[in-house]
C-alpha cells in the first residue's frame, strides 16, 4: 500500500499562523519592554490583527492538508467577524491599561489574539477532530481573559464558571461527536454527509443513538451559544469579566459557536432536518429552543439594573433571532445568519465599547448612573442610542436589515415546505419578543436623554475607545442604509455549507 | 422632486447638529428655513398636479424604481396621486407652522429642531414611498423622533407616554413587516413594489387575503387610531408638547388611514368587502365613544385628543363604504380637515397653557372679555370642529353621511350621525366654561393676548379650512380621478 502524503498547502493557513506567531510576539514584546509596554502592546496586538485581515484577503479560498482545513465563503466572512470582535475589543481595552491591567499586559492581548486564532481554525476546519480542537483554542484562552482581575470576587467567579461551564459543554460535545462518529465511521464532515444520507432511513431503526447524540451536540453548542437552558452562565461570567472580554464572549465567541453548529448540524447532519428523522430531527429541537431564549432573554433583561446584565440577556436573546435563520435552513437561511451576525458585531461591540469607557471613567455599570449622560456626552450618548435601536431592529439601521433577513429566510421557508409551517410559529415568537426588547433598550435611552438631570460625568471622545464607538457607529448606519455588498459575499455562504434547497 | 422632499428636511438636520448648541435662533431659523424648501415644493406639487395630472389616476412625479438592495428586489420608488399629494401639502404646512410654534422651547433646542426635521423627512417619505421596503422603513424612521419629541420636552408623564406610543405602534408596525414577507413571497416573481402588489393582490387565495389584510389593518389601526386601540393617543397628546401634538394629530394620524387607501384597501379588494361592516361600524364605535368621552374630560388637550378619535373614527366609516367614490372622497377631505383643524386647536390650546399653565377648564372662565382675538379664533376653530357649515369640517363630514347611507346599513349611519349633535354638545360646552360666564380678573388677569407669531401660525389654518369649507370644488377634482380609480380597484 502507498502511503499518500497529504497535500500541505500552508498559503490558505497563512493567515492563522501568523497570528499564532504574532500572539507570541505580542508577549515576547511585553516581557522584552520588562513588562511597561504600557499602550504599546495594544497597538502592537491590534496591528497584528490588520495584517491578519490583509493576508487572508491575499490567501483567498482554497483547501489544505488533505479536505481538513477548508476556506470558504463561509469561513472567510466568519474570520472577518472573529478579527473585528478581537480588535474593537482590544481597542475598548485602553482604559483597562491605566487602572486595572498594570501587569501582565502582553498576556491579556496574546490570550485574545490566541483565542482568535482558534475560531479561525474552527471556521475552516471540516472535521471533527481538528473542529473540536479549535472550540477549545477558542474557549480556553477566554477562561483566563474572564478571571483576568485576580483582586476581583466577580471576576474569579465569572473565570471559574466558565471553566466548569465550559468543561461542561465540551464534554457533552464530545460525546455527542463520539456517537456521530460512531455512527458514521468517519469524522470527515463531507465525508459524514455522504455516509449518513445513503443509508439515513436506517437511522430510524438504530433507535435512540442519533436522537442521543443530536440532544448532546445541540446542548454542547447550546452552551456556547448561551441558548436556555443552557444560558445561567451568561450574565453572570459578562458581568464579572472585564468588559471587553464579555464583548468578544458575546460577539466573536457567539459566533465561533455558530459556524461550529452550522458545520456540524447543516454540513454533516442536513439529512436529519426532516420530519422522517423524527425523533432525532434537530429543527424543531432547536426552535424550541430559540423560542425560549428570545422569550426568555427579553424578558429576563427588563429587570436588570446592570448594564452587563442587560446585555447579556439581550445577546441571549439576539442569539434566539439568529436561529431562527439557522433551522429555516434553505438558501437565505445561513446567509441571514452570517449578516445577522456582521451587524450584531458593530452594534454589540459598539455598545460594549461605550460601556467599557464609561466603566472606566466612573467605575459603574449601573444603568441608573447613565442619567443624564447626554447632556455631558452628546456623542457616546447618541452612539449607544443608535447601537441599542439597532439591536431592538429600528430601520434603517443595520439591526433591522438583518431581522428582516431572518424572519424573511423563515417566512420563505415555512411557505415552501408543508411540514416546515411550524416556522410562522418562530417568526411570530420572534417579532413579539422583539417589542418587549424595545421596552428594556428604550429604557436606557431612556435614561440618558429624558431626565432634566446633568449627568456628573463627562466621557472622553479623544480615546481609542471612542475610536471603535466610532467604527461600530459608521458600522451599523453604513450596513443599515446600503448592505448589498455584504449581502452579496453572504449569499455565497449556504451553498458553501452544503445547503440543500428542499 | 419627491425625494428632494425627504433629503432637504434631512440636510436641515445635519446643518443643525452642526451648528453651536447655544446659538439657539440660529437653530431655531435654519430650521425653520429647512422647511420651508419642502413647504414650497409640496404646494407647487399639489398645483403641478391639479393642472396637469389630476385627470388620471396614474402615479405622477415618478422616481425610480431603482434597484437599491437587489438581491431581496429592494427598489427605491417613490411616486404621488390624489391620495398623496394633498397629504404632502398638509405635512409641509403644518411642519412649518410647528416649527414655527416651537420657538418658546427654550432648553435643549439643538436636539428638539434636528429630530423634528427628521420627523418631517419621515413622515414626507411614507406618503410618498412606493416600495414596501422603503414605505416600512419610513414608516418606523418617524418612531424615533416621536419617541425623543414627546419623551425629552413633554409633560409631568412624559416617559410613560413616550414608550407606550414606541410600543403601540411597534407591536402594530409588526404585523405589517409579516404580512409584507408573506405578499413577497407569494408574488411570482417576488416584489416588494406596491403598484405591482396592488395589480396582483386581488388574485390572492381568500384567506391569505383576510389575513395579510388583518395584519396590515392592526398596524394601520393603532395608528389612526381606531377603538379599542386608541389608548396611546390621549397619553401622547396630553404629554407632548404643542407642536409635537399639532403633527400627532395633523400627520402621524393620517398615515393610519393613508396606508389603509394605499394599501391594504386596493390590494384586498376581497377581504375590504368581507369587513366593511365590521370597519364601518368601528368607525362609529369610535365616533360615539370619542365624543361621549371627550365630553367628560376636564383637561383641554385631552378633549381635543378624545375630539380626534371622534373624528377619526368618521373616516373609518367612510373606509367602510368601498362602493361609495363619494364617502372615500369624503375621507380624504376628513383627513386633511382633521389635521388643520385639530392642528389648530391643539396650537390654541398651546398658546393657553403657556400663558396660565394650566389646562383645566373648570378654572377658566370670561376669558372672552379678557383675550377677545384669541377667543374668536379659538371659536372659529371650536365651530369647524363641530361641523358648522361653511368650513371643511362640514364639508367631509356631509360628504361622508351622504356617501356612506347609500352604501351601509343605515342604521350604522344613523347613529354615527348622533356624533355630530355630540360634537357640538363638548365643544360648545368649552366654549362656554372657557370664554364665557364671569371673569375672575384676580386670577387671570394677567393674561396676555395671543401674540403675532402665535396669529401667523393659525392664519393659514384658517384660510385653508374656510375655503375648503366655501369652495371644495378644486380639492374635489384634484382627487376625482384618483378616486375613482381606487374604488374600481376595491370592486374587483
Amino acid at each position: 500500500m502507498e502511503f499518500q502524503l497529504p497535500d500541505f498547502d500552508l498559503r490558505v493557513m497563512m493567515p492563522e499562523i501568523f497570528l499564532f506567531l504574532w500572539a507570541l510576539v505580542v508577549i515576547t514584546f511585553d516581557l522584552s519592554t520588562k513588562r511597561r509596554s504600557g499602550a504599546a502592546v495594544a497597538y502592537l496586538a491590534m496591528f497584528g490583527l490588520v495584517i491578519t485581515g490583509i493576508l487572508l484577503a491575499v490567501a483567498g479560498t482554497g483547501a489544505g492538508f488533505g479536505a481538513m482545513f477548508f476556506n470558504d465563503a463561509a469561513s472567510i466572512f466568519f474570520k472577518v467577524i472573529f478579527l473585528g470582535a478581537a480588535f474593537m475589543a482590544i481597542g475598548s481595552s485602553f482604559g483597562l491599561l491605566r487602572q486595572k491591567i498594570q501587569h501582565h499586559r502582553g498576556e491579556f492581548f496574546g490570550l485574545i489574539l490566541l483565542s482568535t486564532v482558534g475560531m479561525m481554525f474552527l471556521a475552516s476546519s471540516n472535521e471533527l477532530l481538528s473542529l473540536y480542537i479549535g472550540l477549545e483554542l477558542t474557549t480556553i484562552p477566554l477562561f483566563v481573559c474572564a478571571a483576568f482581575f485576580k483582586d476581583n470576587r466577580l471576576s474569579v467567579e465569572a473565570g471559574i464558571k466558565y471553566l466548569i461551564i465550559g468543561a461542561f459543554s465540551s464534554a457533552l460535545l464530545l460525546y455527542g461527536l463520539s456517537l456521530l462518529y460512531g455512527l458514521s465511521g468517519t469524522t470527515d464532515l463531507l465525508q459524514m454527509r455522504i455516509n449518513i444520507a445513503t443509508t439515513h432511513l436506517n437511522f430510524r431503526e438504530i433507535g435512540m443513538l442519533p436522537m442521543i447524540s443530536v440532544i448532546m451536540l445541540v446542548a454542547g453548542l447550546g452552551f456556547k451559544l448561551a441558548l436556555p437552558p443552557f444560558h445561567q452562565w451568561a450574565p453572570d461570567v459578562y458581568e464579572g469579566s472585564p468588559t471587553p472580554i464579555a464583548a468578544f464572549l458575546s460577539v466573536g465567541s457567539k459566533a465561533a459557536g455558530l459556524i461550529a453548529f452550522a458545520k456540524i448540524m447543516i454540513n454533516g447532519l442536513q439529512v436529519f432536518y426532516d420530519q422522517v428523522m423524527a425523533p432525532s430531527d434537530w429543527g424543531i429541537l432547536v426552535a424550541v429552543i430559540a423560542s425560549a431564549a428570545m422569550i426568555w432573554g427579553n424578558v429576563a433583561a427588563i429587570r436588570q439594573a446592570n448594564i452587563k446584565r442587560m446585555l447579556a440577556y439581550s445577546s441571549i436573546a439576539q442569539a434566539g433571532y439568529i436561529m431562527i435563520g439557522m433551522v429555516a435552513l434553505n438558501e437565505l437561511g445561513m446567509a441571514a445568519v452570517s449578516f445577522y451576525m456582521f451587524t450584531y458585531l458593530f452594534a454589540n461591540m459598539g455598545a460594549f465599547a461605550v460601556v467599557a469607557i464609561f466603566e472606566d471613567t466612573t467605575g459603574s455599570t449601573q444603568i441608573s448612573s447613565y442619567n443624564g449622560l447626554a447632556k455631558t456626552s452628546p456623542f457616546h450618548a447618541a452612539s449607544m442610542s443608535v447601537f441599542l435601536l439597532s439591536l431592538a431592529g429600528i430601520p434603517p439601521l443595520a439591526g433591522f436589515f438583518a431581522k428582516y433577513y431572518v424572519f424573511a429566510s423563515a417566512i420563505k421557508m415555512a411557505g415552501a415546505a408543508d411540514d416546515k409551517s411550524w416556522l410562522y410559529w418562530l417568526v411570530g415568537v420572534g417579532l413579539l419578543t422583539s417589542v418587549f426588547a424595545l421596552y428594556y433598550y428604550a429604557n436606557i435611552i431612556k435614561t440618558m436623554y429624558f431626565t432634566t438631570d446633568e449627568s456628573p460625568y463627562r466621557l472622553s471622545v479623544a480615546s481609542p475607545g471612542s475610536a471603535m464607538v466610532l467604527i461600530g457607529l459608521i458600522g451599523v448606519l453604513l450596513f443599515g442604509l446600503y448592505p448589498t455588498p455584504i449581502l452579496e459575499f453572504a449569499a455565497g455562504i449556504p451553498e458553501a455549507l452544503g445547503v440543500v434547497v428542499p | 422632486m419627491l425625494s428632494s422632499l425627504i433629503f432637504i428636511p434631512l440636510a436641515g438636520m445635519i446643518l443643525v447638529m452642526l451648528l453651536p448648541k447655544n446659538a439657539k435662533s440660529a437653530i431655531r431659523w435654519t430650521a425653520v428655513g429647512a422647511s420651508i424648501p419642502p413647504l414650497v415644493l409640496s404646494f407647487w406639487l399639489t398645483y403641478e398636479f391639479f393642472v396637469n395630472h389630476a385627470s388620471s389616476a396614474a402615479m405622477a412625479f415618478v422616481e425610480g424604481p431603482y434597484e437599491w438592495i437587489p438581491l431581496l428586489n429592494v427598489q427605491y420608488y417613490l411616486g404621488a396621486d390624489g391620495i398623496s399629494v394633498p397629504l404632502l401639502a398638509l405635512t409641509g404646512l403644518l411642519s412649518t407652522i410647528s416649527l414655527v410654534a416651537s420657538f418658546g422651547i427654550e432648553n435643549r433646542v439643538k436636539e428638539y429642531f434636528a429630530f423634528f426635521l427628521l420627523l418631517e423627512a419621515g413622515m414626507m417619505g411614507v406618503f410618498v414611498a412606493l416600495d414596501f421596503f422603503l414605505f416600512y422603513i419610513f414608516w418606523e424612521v418617524m418612531l424615533v423622533p416621536m419617541y425623543f419629541l414627546i419623551g425629552i420636552w413633554g409633560g409631568p408623564r412624559k416617559e410613560y407616554a413616550a414608550i407606550k406610543f414606541f410600543l403601540y405602534t411597534l407591536f402594530g408596525s409588526i404585523f405589517m413587516l409579516v404580512a409584507i414577507l408573506i405578499l413577497y413571497f407569494t408574488s411570482e416573481p417576488h416584489t416588494l413594489n406596491m403598484m405591482e402588489l396592488i395589480q396582483s393582490g386581488s388574485a390572492l387565495p381568500h384567506t391569505l387575503q383576510l389575513v395579510c389584510f388583518v395584519f396590515f389593518f392592526i398596524a394601520f389601526a393603532i395608528k389612526v387610531p381606531v377603538w379599542p386601540f386608541h389608548t396611546w393617543l390621549p397619553d401622547a397628546h396630553v404629554e407632548a408638547p404643542t407642536a409635537v401634538s399639532v403633527i400627532l394629530a395633523g400627520v402621524l394620524l393620517k398615515m393610519g388611514t393613508y396606508g389603509m387607501l394605499r394599501i391594504s384597501w386596493p390590494m384586498f379588494p376581497e377581504a375590504v368587502r368581507y369587513f366593511s361592516f365590521w370597519i364601518a361600524l368601528l368607525g362609529v364605535i369610535a365616533i360615539i365613544y370619542g365624543a361621549l368621552v371627550s365630553m367628560a374630560q376636564k383637561d383641554l388637550k385631552k378633549l381635543v385628543a378624545y375630539s380626534s378619535v371622534s373624528h377619526m373614527g368618521y373616516c373609518m366609516l367612510a373606509l367602510g363604504a368601498v362602493t361609495s367614490v363619494q364617502a372615500i372622497t369624503g375621507c380624504m377631505f376628513q383627513m386633511i380637515s382633521h389635521g388643520l383643524i385639530t392642528g389648530a386647536l391643539f396650537l390654541l390650546v398651546g398658546v393657553l397653557y403657556d400663558r396660565a399653565h394650566t389646562r383645566e377648564i373648570a378654572v377658566f372662565g370670561g376669558l372672552g372679555s379678557k383675550l377677545p382675538v384669541y377667543a374668536g379664533i379659538m371659536v372659529f376653530f371650536s365651530m369647524a370642529s363641530l361641523g358648522l357649515p361653511g368650513m371643511s369640517g362640514f364639508v367631509s363630514e356631509f360628504m361622508i353621511f351622504v356617501g356612506s347611507f347609500g352604501a351601509l346599513n343605515k342604521v350604522l349611519v344613523g347613529i354615527a350621525v348622533l356624533g355630530v349633535v355630540l360634537g357640538a354638545a363638548y365643544m360648545l360646552r368649552m366654549v362656554q366654561n372657557v370664554f364665557l360666564g364671569e371673569f375672575n380678573l384676580s386670577k387671570w388677569g394677567g393674561l396676555t393676548e395671543i401674540n403675532l407669531r402665535e396669529v401667523i401660525t393659525v392664519a393659514p389654518l384658517m384660510v385653508f379650512t374656510l375655503w375648503i369649507g366655501l369652495y371644495p370644488k378644486p380639492l374635489n377634482e384634484l382627487m376625482a380621478a384618483t378616486m375613482e380609480h381606487l374604488v374600481t380597484l376595491m370592486a374587483r
